[in-house]
């Protein structure tokens, strides 16, 4: 039943939330500490656990990879109702952090890349994910 | 008739939503294609266009919240909102696979980390310069150097402001946009040749979408080993954006 994917994703999704906001407490911070990335977590290790027992059918697994796959258009929607006019005073700000933050990476690419011998790895093309829905999403 | 139409457009808010962000990604698919010949992925240009509209939304009625403060697409609020977000990012935690994760390895591991800490200290860094002075903006903003997902995840976690949450939404997006260009031209400079320099790539640069369409652009066969890292990008962020990074700049600021 493809409703099983979904109330695992959103179990998955109050948990983290929930131990975030307990991390915070913990913390005496007040606010949400990671809960987004605990449940991320906790759906990679569920996603596991049940392969591993056999018991995520596709169409268990059809009702998280919807929502995954509508990641880029909530994102979207996201952008549409940023306060832009506002953001827009602050004007240079993203595009010289943008532009400091991509030549930074590329300089430690180049650096790391450059160190490895040049012994060519025959590997198999890894597969992502077996999702069409998530092939157009990337 | 147009009377009717818009009222029943703005009393089923969510599902006007979906119409109408479905109809900016098909035209943005459609520019990406045709005007770009797919160097710049639909999927920023999509963006682009929600945060342009944004910009119109919120210069037409002065409010806070751009396209949703306009009653007719008032659902974009919450197709765009903290739980739909949110839902929908662990959702994608689902296509990352453990057994070919291992395989990124050490290397894999370190480029994450240093992809994460190296964007958030230029971001943090400027963002100071500029004036955002406090710890919680300069980490949304740094944050925001990382992915443009992290970036607000990690702002409403921490409670910054919406212009800062923009900000930060910006920052990511010139990056990602700067990533998806640049790759191929940067090819021979960053030594973009083997499954271990794709990973490499992947986790320094993050983004998927800035890593898959700038990889896909330079040699197709990448593509895998770089998105395989990348998508590790945005959980990382998400981890240490609000705990460890915000902890750090606070200590450091005050």
């Amino acid at each position: 039943m493809i409703i099983y994917g979904t109330a695992l994703l959103a179990v998955c999704h109050l948990l983290g939330i929930f131990l975030g906001d307990v991390l915070g407490h913990a913390l005496g911070v007040k606010t949400n500490v990671g809960g987004v990335g605990i449940a991320m977590l906790l759906l990679i290790v569920a996603r596991l656990y049940m392969q591993k027992r056999d018991i995520l059918p596709k169409l268990t697994e059809l009702g998280v990879e919807y929502w995954g796959a509508m990641y880029i258009p909530v994102v979207v929607a996201m952008a549409a109702q940023q306060d832009m006019v506002a953001a827009l005073r602050g004007g240079p700000v993203a595009v010289l952090s943008a532009i400091g933050a991509v030549a930074v990476c590329a300089v430690v690419i180049a650096v790391i890349n450059r160190a490895e011998r040049p012994e060519e790895e025959s590997l198999a093309v890894p597969k992502l994910h077996d999702n069409p829905l998530l092939t157009e999403a990337e | 008739m147009l009377d009717i139409l818009e009222k029943a457009a703005a009393q089923n808010g969510l599902v006007t939503a979906f119409a109408v962000v479905g109809f900016i990604v098909l035209v943005s698919g459609q520019i990406s294609r045709r005007l770009t010949f797919g160097r710049v992925h639909g999927s920023a240009i999509a963006i682009v266009i929600g945060l342009a509209l944004a910009y119109w939304g919120g210069a037409l009625t002065g409010g806070h919240k751009g396209l949703a403060d306009l009653s007719l697409f008032g659902g974009i609020g919450l197709m765009g909102g903290a739980m739909l977000r949110d839902f929908a990012i662990v959702a994608t935690a689902f296509e990352v696979q453990a057994t070919e994760a291992r395989k990124a390895g050490l290397i894999g591991v370190v480029s994450l980390l240093l992809g994460t800490v190296l964007p958030f200290i230029v971001g943090a860094t400027i963002a100071r310069a500029f004036g955002y002075s406090d710890a919680v903006s300069m980490t949304t903003i740094g944050a925001g150097a990382v992915t443009y997902i992290v970036g607000p995840v990690t702002g409403a976690a921490l409670g910054a402001s919406s212009d800062v949450m923009a900000l930060s939404i910006a920052t990511g997006l010139v990056k990602a946009i700067i990533v998806m260009v640049g790759t191929p031209m940067a090819a021979r400079f960053l030594a973009l040749k083997t499954p271990r320099s794709a990973m490499v790539f992947g986790g320094l640069a993050g983004t998927v979408s800035g890593v898959s369409a700038g990889l896909a652009a330079t040699d197709r066969k990448l593509v895998p080993y770089g998105a395989l890292v990348a998508t590790f990008h945005t959980g990382l962020g998400c981890l240490m954006g609000p705990s460890v990074l915000f902890f750090a700049t606070k200590a450091l600021v005050g």
